[in-house]
């Protein structure tokens, strides 16, 4: 390699680093974290490490052999840190209700003597195998699935096998399906809103297409609070449209626009409707402007001219601008938390109630694996719909 | 009998800016007539009007004896070839061409027979199954042809098909589409600004300068009759002389030109003694070495020498008069800075309004 090149590369590297560490530090590093929390269960792995050697041989059936009580007794009684004990009761109790007095039993039994304990007789719990199955199924692994299945409304049965969890105790699979489901329809809206809009700005010509592009930017530039009570304000009961539509004897009651999924829409479709308008925007105005022309003079009357050569060429950008929408709109959170009702919320709030109400990581990390999963299908399948259509123009 | 197309009084205007001023033009069956002019003298205003693509703001468009200009596009059946050819990027070459014949609803079998002739027409038969994008410039240039004249248009407009190719490639399609003009017996409206294309093309030029016709007529009288100075200077290289007209005998008019030298000149009809006129004479006429008598003659100086190829162009100077000749190579090459003699003869010069 010339002596200058590598000058060049170092210098390009070197205007490049500072992204890169950012992207480094602040992107990747604590989505690895997250997605790492969501499978990682290190805890009794870890503060039981002779237990897991010996239960590997178990048939997770019968009663627990003798070396696997001796081994389970050596641990406990190993523990010093009380951190780690706390960590471990923590573990085991969400897996089996009931771990935390029977541990705390166990520990005090295991400690006031050298010799051989026996468990079933310091707590009968231990004679219930559902309890050794429990441990089994903690100490086998550093990383679970539970989280992941959990995220699913699945979980492992005693014996490992994989079984739903009944709707009324968990409600993911419903959130994520209310979550894409949302989306969609703001999607569709987006379309429909989007596409006529983004051709009368791409045939207009200065101020006018300013104007219009500016109309569909400023959700952009305004605040998200200022916003959101904007629409607080309008889609009330008696808030102005409800006022305009009674007026107009459209209804004669006011329809109710806030806390529901209407006002999730109607807020969402406001705020993502850039996102639709300028990939469609700017592939119309690389539409050669005689192609409409053209048509006419090859017979097509203008509504078959706009089905046969406008539409299909700013499809385009119709498809990047769905799938744009769509995918920031399952991410969304303060919108739908805001503007929703309790039965509109969707999967963001509910990572959020994990990560800060209820401090659990791994189901915050799990859920939003899912998330990321379901947008980078959804991005593969465009990549793949606009590389082709690359090939084929 | 009226002609097939016929524009009367039409005129154009955008906002204040008049495009098109109160035009007159009958073009006749089979014709192959040329708009010529710089840009913004209307001629692909007044094309955009045949096509109906423009409404005029008066005046009427006959097509036939029928009155057009409310009809909309898609209702005159005429073929266009539009200016960087306006394909269709998301079909192939083949549903280019059946667009037309599908806007038609023509049958099935039929429209797949019609565009592989079509094709064939232009040499692009194996090609139907391309991208537009994929075809090179002259070849997407014959695809815009074969999807103009796959319908059967008895009219076919044409807005500067040729100014995207290169100079060999358009020489070639100059050449196609005259062929095409004679054998399908084609009336072609031709809008270009190459004064070149033009003259091998046409059977008429319409010379637009202005938003108005200043000269419409064959080739060969726009060329060596041109009624007015705009005509003479827009098309081909000439030399414009000044004089007054000092007297008038029979035929031939003596005039006295600025320099104070007196040359005779082709009179036209109705020419006074003392009348200030201009007369054109062309660089080809111009015959380096002194005349036999017969002819006028100028003394100038050679200013420089530009090298063509196949001639030699001479910048003279005659007094304040800038001059060009076309020099043989094959005679003796002067030299710049030289005094050079140069004669023409009288019936060369044509006086221009």
């Amino acid at each position: 390699m010339q002596p200058g090149t590598l000058r060049s590369r170092a210098v390009v590297l070197a205007l490049m680093a500072p992204l890169l560490l950012f992207l480094l530090f602040f992107f990747a590093v604590p989505l690895f974290t997250m997605m790492k929390s969501a499978v990682s269960d290190p805890v009794a792995s870890q503060a039981l490490p002779q237990t897991a050697a010996a239960i590997r041989g178990w048939d997770k059936a019968g009663p627990p052999s003798p070396e696997i009580t001796a081994a389970f007794v050596a641990d406990i009684r190993n523990i010093e840190d009380d951190e780690l004990f706390g960590d471990l009761v923590r573990r085991l109790n969400s897996a089996k209700a009931g771990f935390r007095t029977l541990m705390a039993k166990t520990r005090t039994a295991a400690r006031e003597t050298d010799g051989a304990v026996d468990l079933v007789s310091v707590d009968a719990r231990w004679g219930d195998v559902a309890f050794w199955q429990a441990v089994a199924s903690a100490a086998a692994s550093p990383i679970t699935d539970r989280n992941l299945l959990a995220a699913l409304d699945l979980k492992r049965d005693a014996a490992g096998r994989i079984e739903v969890i009944p709707p009324e105790r968990s409600a993911n699979r419903a959130t994520f399906m209310r979550t894409f489901w949302v989306s969609a329809v703001v999607t569709l809206a987006c379309v429909l809103i989007g596409l006529p809009f983004a051709m009368v700005a791409a045939s207009v010509q200065g101020w006018k297409r300013q104007l219009l592009l500016g109309a569909v930017l400023l959700p952009l530039w305004t605040s998200l609070l200022v916003r959101t009570a904007a629409w607080f304000i309008l889609l009330q009961d008696n808030g102005p449209i409800n006022s305009a539509l009674m007026w107009l004897g459209v209804t004669e009651s006011p329809i109710p626009m806030i806390f529901n999924r209407v006002g999730v829409i109607i807020a969402m479709t406001h705020v993502l409707l850039p996102f639709m308008v300028l990939p469609i925007f700017s592939v119309l105005i690389g539409i050669p402007k005689n192609l409409m022309p053209a048509a006419a003079s090859l017979g097509a009357h203008p509504i078959r001219a706009f089905w046969r050569v406008l539409l299909p060429l700013s499809m385009r950008g119709v498809v990047s601008g769905s799938l744009l929408v769509f995918m920031t709109a399952i991410g969304y959170y303060i919108t739908p938390e805001l503007i929703g009702g309790a039965k509109d919320q969707m999967i963001s709030s509910v990572i959020a109630y994990y990560a800060m109400g209820a401090a659990n990581w791994g189901m915050a990390g799990a859920l939003g694996l899912i998330l990321l999963l379901a947008t980078i299908i959804l991005y593969t399948v465009y990549i793949r719909f606009s590389s082709e259509e690359e090939v084929r123009r | 009998m009226t002609a097939f197309i016929r524009l009367e009084n039409v005129s154009k205007a955008f906002g204040p800016l008049t495009v098109v001023k109160d035009l007159n033009l009958e073009i006749e069956k089979g014709e192959f007539v040329s708009m010529l002019g710089p840009s913004g003298s209307g001629k692909t205003t007044l094309l955009m009007m045949l096509g109906g693509f423009e409404r005029p703001t008066s005046g009427a468009v006959w097509v036939n004896g029928k009155r057009i200009d409310a009809l909309p596009p898609y209702r005159r059946n005429m073929g266009v070839v539009f200016q960087n050819y306006a394909l269709f990027p998301h079909m192939t070459v083949g549903e280019n061409v059946a667009f037309p014949l599908k806007m038609r609803k023509v049958a099935r079998a039929k429209i797949a027979e019609q565009v592989s002739r079509a094709l064939d027409m232009v040499q692009l038969g194996s090609f139907a199954a391309r991208k537009p994008s994929q075809l090179s410039g002259g070849q997407q240039q014959r695809v815009a042809l074969a999807r103009s004249l796959v319908f059967q248009p008895e009219i076919v407009l044409m807005d500067e098909p040729l100014g995207a190719l290169d100079k060999k490639l358009r020489e070639q399609m100059q050449l196609d589409i005259r062929e095409l003009h004679r054998r399908l017996g084609l009336t072609i409206v031709f809008v270009t600004h190459d004064q070149t294309e033009a003259l091998t093309m046409s059977d008429r030029i319409a010379v637009f300068n202005h938003g108005k016709i200043e000269h419409i007529g064959t080739p060969a009288e726009i060329y060596d009759r041109p009624r007015t100075r705009f005509v003479a200077e827009f098309i081909g290289e000439t030399n414009m002389l000044a004089g007054q007209v000092e007297s008038v005998a029979g035929d031939t008019a003596q005039v006295r030109l600025a320099s104070g030298q007196q040359v005779r000149v082709a009179a036209s009809a109705g020419l006074r003694p003392k009348a200030d006129i201009c007369f054109s004479i062309r660089p080809e006429r111009l015959r380096v070495g002194s005349g036999d008598g017969a002819q006028n003659e100028l003394d100038t100086t050679v200013t420089d020498i530009v090298y063509h190829g196949d001639h030699l162009q001479l910048l003279l100077r005659a007094g304040d008069q800038q001059l060009l000749a076309k020099a043989d190579r094959s005679g003796k090459i002067p030299e710049a800075g030289a005094p050079l003699a140069v004669s023409f003869s009288a019936s060369d010069c044509w006086i221009v309004a």
